[in-house]
């Protein structure tokens, strides 16, 4: 990785502080990411991808909080920051679009209004110039008569339109990095794909770097350089995007790609991954994934494996790619992939 | 907005037309005969006769009817059986004694309501917040003639501070509007705790947040905004109970106010005046009540007015 590194984050721990216990959301979660480039954070539901991107810019609901770890942008740690500090990078360096458009909008101020906030608050633009902005913005998004648009209410606009605008909104103050927590989740298809192209094509343009959160690896194929794919509050594997499809390497990476149907193999029946998503109440105290994995062994269950670097940049948290490995030597010699596929 | 101005004026007419039929039939249900109770019990029964004539009595119910509607449209509400005065300056003005009793009271109720819920909201579960919500659980189920009492033993009669009892200087209006405004301002506290909380939890919250907006902002012009439609509606509702609820208060502080007067009139049997009063209290109540719907359409745009 010799490009810039906008944004790297070391060991991170988010807990949720309960009555009488600790939930821990994300649990020594570590990436990097270079500047411009995308990362996609995947996951199931519970697996703390958002809670990460959440943790970032200090925007956990009580009672969360981050307890441990770094997270260097720009040479700042940003677990260090006071309050103001923080809130003088959210929307300004960094800005998050979220997964509902429909409510992620204020329903009693104009559109207009709420992206000269963020205008006004980081750049002090007076209303004349905000209005300006705003619409050169809406019209960047790619919203039709967007000086009509700007004296409109939320509740006028589509949830693609709204979309748009809170992408506008936090495109206003050209930030570094994106956070874009599940952008097309609550969309439809056809418009999913033109949000997605709006971010990719603004990325080129100005020079971002994104944050990708989603569980959708069609999503992920679409928009990322690297990914990031999560499981029980930890980064289980770390690839770029091309060597992830072509060799995923965790257990569940495999699992998570062979539940999506495909057009080019001969595949009747989709095969999920058996069981479910952990409770943080109840991790199992090995590999997070071992009670689900088809490969699991004794070692597996009982002891937590390690990030490690496997063949270059990529990153895996398995057993079958240590020295330790005691199950299948098939597995150990072909990849998860190849002997899933054979059975 | 200007049609549907018009259009809840028009609906005022059906109000106006329960509440007069209400008003009137007070007088006919009620024991004995009106004219007994101007001319005394023992008035010979010419004079009886002579002023059942003059009141219209002996003319049938619905003429009857028609002739008070006829008169209370022009504010006519005759004279009063007890006084002879006519009954408009009779009730003028104790109405405005009373009016200005409510007003300040709400007002009151609205500023101590909305800062207390607004805290208790922000500050969730702490110190601040769970004592907010004991004191205004205690104001509201508290009496307020007790309250009304307690604060004269306190500072008129201990502390000396303020008068005991009447109305119209600002020394005089402090205790009155407390006692009246107190539960009030419990009720608006409460609601605007609840109001805020199910508001702060909002995605929007969290979007102003992550704009790098300061947190007063956010709770100021992005949550509280959204969080006063439940509180505006209670407001209202409040407002029309202080108007026919000042009884207790006024009779605390000796004031002489439209609750008082209703009262002293009902036990007189002075049904003209009674009469004028609830159709007086009952048209303030529609009036704050399209107040409250138009205030609707401000804090929300979405809603549909028409």
């Amino acid at each position: 990785m010799s490009e810039d590194i906008i944004l790297d984050i070391k060991d991170l721990q988010t807990s949720f502080y309960l009555d009488d216990f600790e939930v821990k959301a994300v649990d020594g979660v570590s990436f990097k990411l270079p500047k411009g480039k995308t990362i996609g954070i995947v996951g199931e539901s519970g697996s703390g991808k958002s809670i990460t991107a959440l943790s970032i810019l200090r925007l956990l609901d009580h009672p969360g909080k981050v307890k441990g770890g770094e997270i260097n942008f720009k040479g700042r740690d940003l677990t260090t920051l006071t309050d103001k500090e923080i809130r003088q990078i959210r929307g300004n360096e960094i800005s998050m679009i979220f997964q509902e458009p429909m409510t992620s909008l204020n329903p009693v101020y104009t559109i207009g209004q709420q992206i000269r906030e963020t205008l006004k608050v980081h750049q002090g633009l007076d209303k004349e110039n905000g209005t300006k902005k705003a619409i050169e913005l809406l019209k960047l998004v790619g919203i039709p008569s967007p000086d009509k648009r700007v004296k409109q209410y939320p509740h006028e606009l589509s949830g693609g339109m709204r979309q748009r605008v809170m992408i506008a909104m936090a495109l206003a103050c050209n930030p570094d990095l994106l956070i874009a927590d599940e952008p097309t989740t609550a969309l439809d298809v056809t418009i999913q794909a033109q949000i997605l192209d709006l971010i990719n094509d603004l990325q080129d343009r100005l020079g971002m770097s994104v944050i990708m959160i989603t569980h959708d690896l069609g999503v992920v194929a679409e928009t990322c350089d690297y990914v990031a794919v999560m499981y029980g509050g930890k980064v289980v594997e770390y690839q770029d995007v091309k060597s992830l499809f072509r060799n995923p390497k965790h257990p569940y990476t495999v699992g998570l790609l062979k539940s999506i149907p495909r057009h080019d193999t001969d595949v009747d029946e989709l095969e999920p991954i058996r069981g479910s998503v952990p409770s943080p109440k109840d991790m199992p105290k090995g590999c997070r994934f071992a009670p689900r994995c088809p490969f699991a062994t004794e070692l597996c269950m009982e002891e937590l494996p390690s990030l490690d670097h496997v063949e270059g940049e990529s990153e895996v948290r398995c057993w079958i790619y240590t020295d330790h490995w005691d199950g299948d030597a098939e597995v150990k010699a072909h990849g998860p992939k190849r002997v899933a596929q054979s059975n | 907005m200007f049609q549907f101005i018009v259009r809840r004026l028009l609906q005022l007419i059906p109000v106006l037309i329960g509440v007069t039929i209400l008003v009137f039939s007070l007088m006919h249900l009620s024991p004995g005969n009106p004219a007994h109770i101007i001319a005394g019990e023992s008035a010979p029964p010419d004079t009886v006769e002579q002023i059942e004539e003059r009141l219209g009595l002996n003319d049938p119910i619905p003429v009857q009817y028609f002739n008070f509607v006829k008169d209370a449209a022009m504010l006519d509400f005759g004279n009063s059986w007890r006084t002879s005065l006519p009954v408009s300056e009779e009730l003028w003005p104790k109405f405005w004694v009373t009016f200005e009793l409510a007003v300040y009271s709400t007002l009151f109720s609205i500023f101590l309501g909305l800062i207390a819920g607004i805290i208790s909201a922000v500050r969730k579960y702490s110190f601040a917040d769970v004592s907010i919500m004991l004191i205004a659980l205690f104001g509201l189920s508290m009496p307020n003639f007790w309250f009304g009492l307690m604060l004269m033993q306190w500072f008129s009669i201990k502390l000396g501070w303020l008068p005991p009892t009447g109305w119209g200087t600002p020394e005089q209006i402090v205790m009155p509007v407390i006692t009246l405004g107190t539960m009030g301002a419990a009720v608006i506290a409460r609601m605007t705790r609840s109001s805020m909380l199910d508001v702060i939890s909002q995605d929007y919250i969290r979007t102003a947040r992550a704009k790098g907006l300061g947190e007063r902002i956010v709770i100021y012009r992005h949550a509280l905004k959204n969080a006063l439609i439940p509180v505006v509606t209670v407001v209202g509702l409040q407002f029309g109970s202080l108007l026919a609820g000042a009884v207790l208060t006024e009779s605390v502080f000796a004031i002489n106010g439209m609750g008082k007067l209703i009262i002293d009139r009902i036990l007189a049997r002075d049904f003209p005046v009674v009469q004028a009063a609830v159709l007086v209290i009952a048209i303030v109540f529609v009036f704050v009540n399209l107040i409250v719907d138009i205030s609707y359409k401000f804090l929300n745009k979405r809603i549909d007015l028409e």
